[in-house]
């Protein structure tokens, strides 16, 4: 459960913490689509970097390196897989540029983990709510997605415990084919899905019982305001999207191997 | 024999569980560990089976280290009864249900089916044997995943919060039967809050407050101990609270048992 922990909020106040989640979703756009239109590797490298005064700036360094390590595993099967298929392609060889093509692809996922971790470890759920409501989607969908994203962690330790009380009863996941595998899920699965089940009905209950949809149009006691560090990450977001869409279109880039050669000879 | 020595344990979250716990748990014991929300029992008893392997020090079951072996292996010794039963019922009947477990540790189906009519019928479960276990009420659930665990009859039993959500008639059912378990020579652990229960039942109790034990001893002296009590936010038993009013009558403060109190006060009224 350790990718779910890079996703995991926690109540601390900061200059990140404190943004308006509207603007933070417009930069985590931006980079996204910065990250797609480059494949290589120099351009990722810098847009990786370019966001690490963020994480330090919101002090949530711990948990975005923790959910950095649980993309790891994804991680290397994408540079495995491009590189066995550059080998495959190429002929049953492997150059340079094979290598860095398969790390900025494997970089690309990275910075996108890195953008969306930053995200989601700097926004309440609250908040994410709040900036739905407020950009006209129905409440109920709000409501919907709010409430799925607070039962995450929830769910994952109750998961937790029955995997625990199947343990105890002799049940052991590792053992067995590929397919008795997956078969020793089902006294795992079936205990969540009704307890899930179970519990989204006693919520309905709750929600009815404090008055759902009582009235049509509901106020709130914060609203989300647009304040001048807002406008900053606009700007840099902004910046970052000009910039990024410049050196695409008008710039040749060296690849990295030549990037690290001419830095050889401006600084021997 | 569990042997619990110097045992710390940490969460991944940084949550200091267990701080420094040794003890040891003899054969035929029956052992109440009992302490406020978060004081670590469940942490604790989660040790025992090997479900959670300690940050530091050792916890050797019959002689085995917990890290050596898998927790299946444990588990086969240590049957662990679970405080809800629906994070472990997923079989279509209850009869299914009790042969988990026993189709997991390898039972020949004749000796399993045995053991299957067995324990139904020592929890008086036998009526149920067909039913989906989703369709029982509260505490026959709690029963069916009580009766999963000891079809497989394992030395040590480890019940955590067997009390919670029972009536009284269920937990007066439970008491007998934990105790005529006892007797007939398991060894138990049982996790509660219920300190009435814990009176009737008399055993050895174990105080933990903030990961520590703070007390080890018979049920009568432990839970007749206010200042360890307090630390353990534990209020003493109500016959042990009506008895510390009434010392000025030359009264005992020890006394936990119902029984006990009244043959006590009976011989006091004689006297006068």
């Amino acid at each position: 459960m350790s990718v779910f922990d890079g996703l995991k909020f926690r109540r601390v106040s900061s200059p990140i913490h404190n943004l308006d989640p509207r603007i933070k979703f417009l930069y985590v756009c931006s980079i996204f689509v910065i990250a797609i239109i480059f494949w290589e590797l120099l351009p990722l490298i810098a847009l990786f970097l370019v966001q690490i005064p963020l994480v330090l700036l919101a002090r949530v360094q711990r948990e975005w390196i923790r959910s950095l390590r649980g993309a790891a595993f994804l991680a290397a099967i994408i540079f495995s897989t491009n590189v066995f298929f550059r080998f495959l392609y190429a002929g049953y060889m492997l150059t340079v540029q094979d290598i860095e093509y398969a790390s900025a692809m494997t970089l690309r996922f990275v910075v996108l983990i890195e953008s969306f971790s930053i995200f989601f470890l700097t926004t309440s759920p609250d908040h994410l709510g709040l900036a739905l409501e407020q950009s006209h989607i129905p409440y109920e969908f709000c409501f919907a997605f709010t409430t799925a994203v607070r039962f995450v962690p929830v769910l994952a330790e109750e998961a937790q415990t029955i995997m625990d009380a199947q343990k105890a009863r002799g049940l052991e996941l590792e053992k067995g084919n590929f397919l008795k595998r997956i078969r020793n899920y089902i006294p795992i699965l079936i205990p969540l899905i009704i307890s899930a089940i179970r519990r989204s009905l006693e919520l309905a209950e709750a929600m009815e019982s404090r008055a759902w949809g009582a009235i049509e149009k509901r106020t709130n006691l914060y609203v989300l305001k647009i304040m001048r560090t807002d406008f900053l990450l606009i700007l840099i977001s902004i910046i970052i999207l000009i910039v990024g869409v410049y050196i695409r279109f008008y710039v040749a880039l060296p690849s990295f191997s030549d990037f690290l050669s001419f830095l050889k000879d401006v600084y021997p | 024999m569990i042997e619990v020595s110097d045992v710390c344990f940490t969460y991944p979250t940084g949550v200091d569980a267990l701080k420094g716990i040794s003890l040891t748990i003899k054969e035929g014991e029956f052992i109440a560990i009992m302490g406020q929300n978060g004081a670590g029992k469940t942490t604790l008893i989660k040790h025992f089976n090997g479900l959670l392997k300690p940050t530091k020090g050792d916890i050797l079951v019959d002689g085995t280290n917990t890290r050596d072996v898998s927790i299946a292996k444990l588990a086969r010794k240590v049957g662990f009864v679970f405080q809800n039963p629906d994070n472990q019922l997923f079989c279509e009947t209850v009869e299914e249900e009790v042969a988990f477990a026993l189709k997991n540790f390898g039972f020949k189906e004749t000796t399993l089916k045995k053991r299957v009519t067995w324990a139904l019928n020592l929890l008086g479960l036998t009526e149920y044997r067909k039913t989906s276990p989703f369709m029982l009420s509260g505490g026959e659930r709690k029963r069916v995943a009580l009766a999963s665990v000891l079809a497989w009859n394992p030395k040590f039993l480890v019940m955590d919060e067997p009390t919670i959500g029972q009536d009284h008639e269920q937990k007066e059912k439970l008491r007998q039967f934990i105790v005529q378990l006892n007797t007939q020579g398991k060894t138990v652990v049982v996790v509660t809050h219920d300190v009435e229960f814990v009176a009737e039942c008399t055993p050895r109790v174990i105080l933990m407050a903030d990961g520590k034990i703070v007390a080890d001893g018979v049920g009568e002296k432990v839970l007749s101990n206010i200042e360890r009590l307090t630390e353990a936010s534990i209020v003493p038993p109500q016959v042990t609270q009506i008895f510390m009013g009434l010392t000025d009558f030359g009264l005992p403060t020890d006394v936990i048992d119902l029984y006990e109190a009244r043959e006590i006060l009976l011989k006091k009224l004689s006297e006068k």
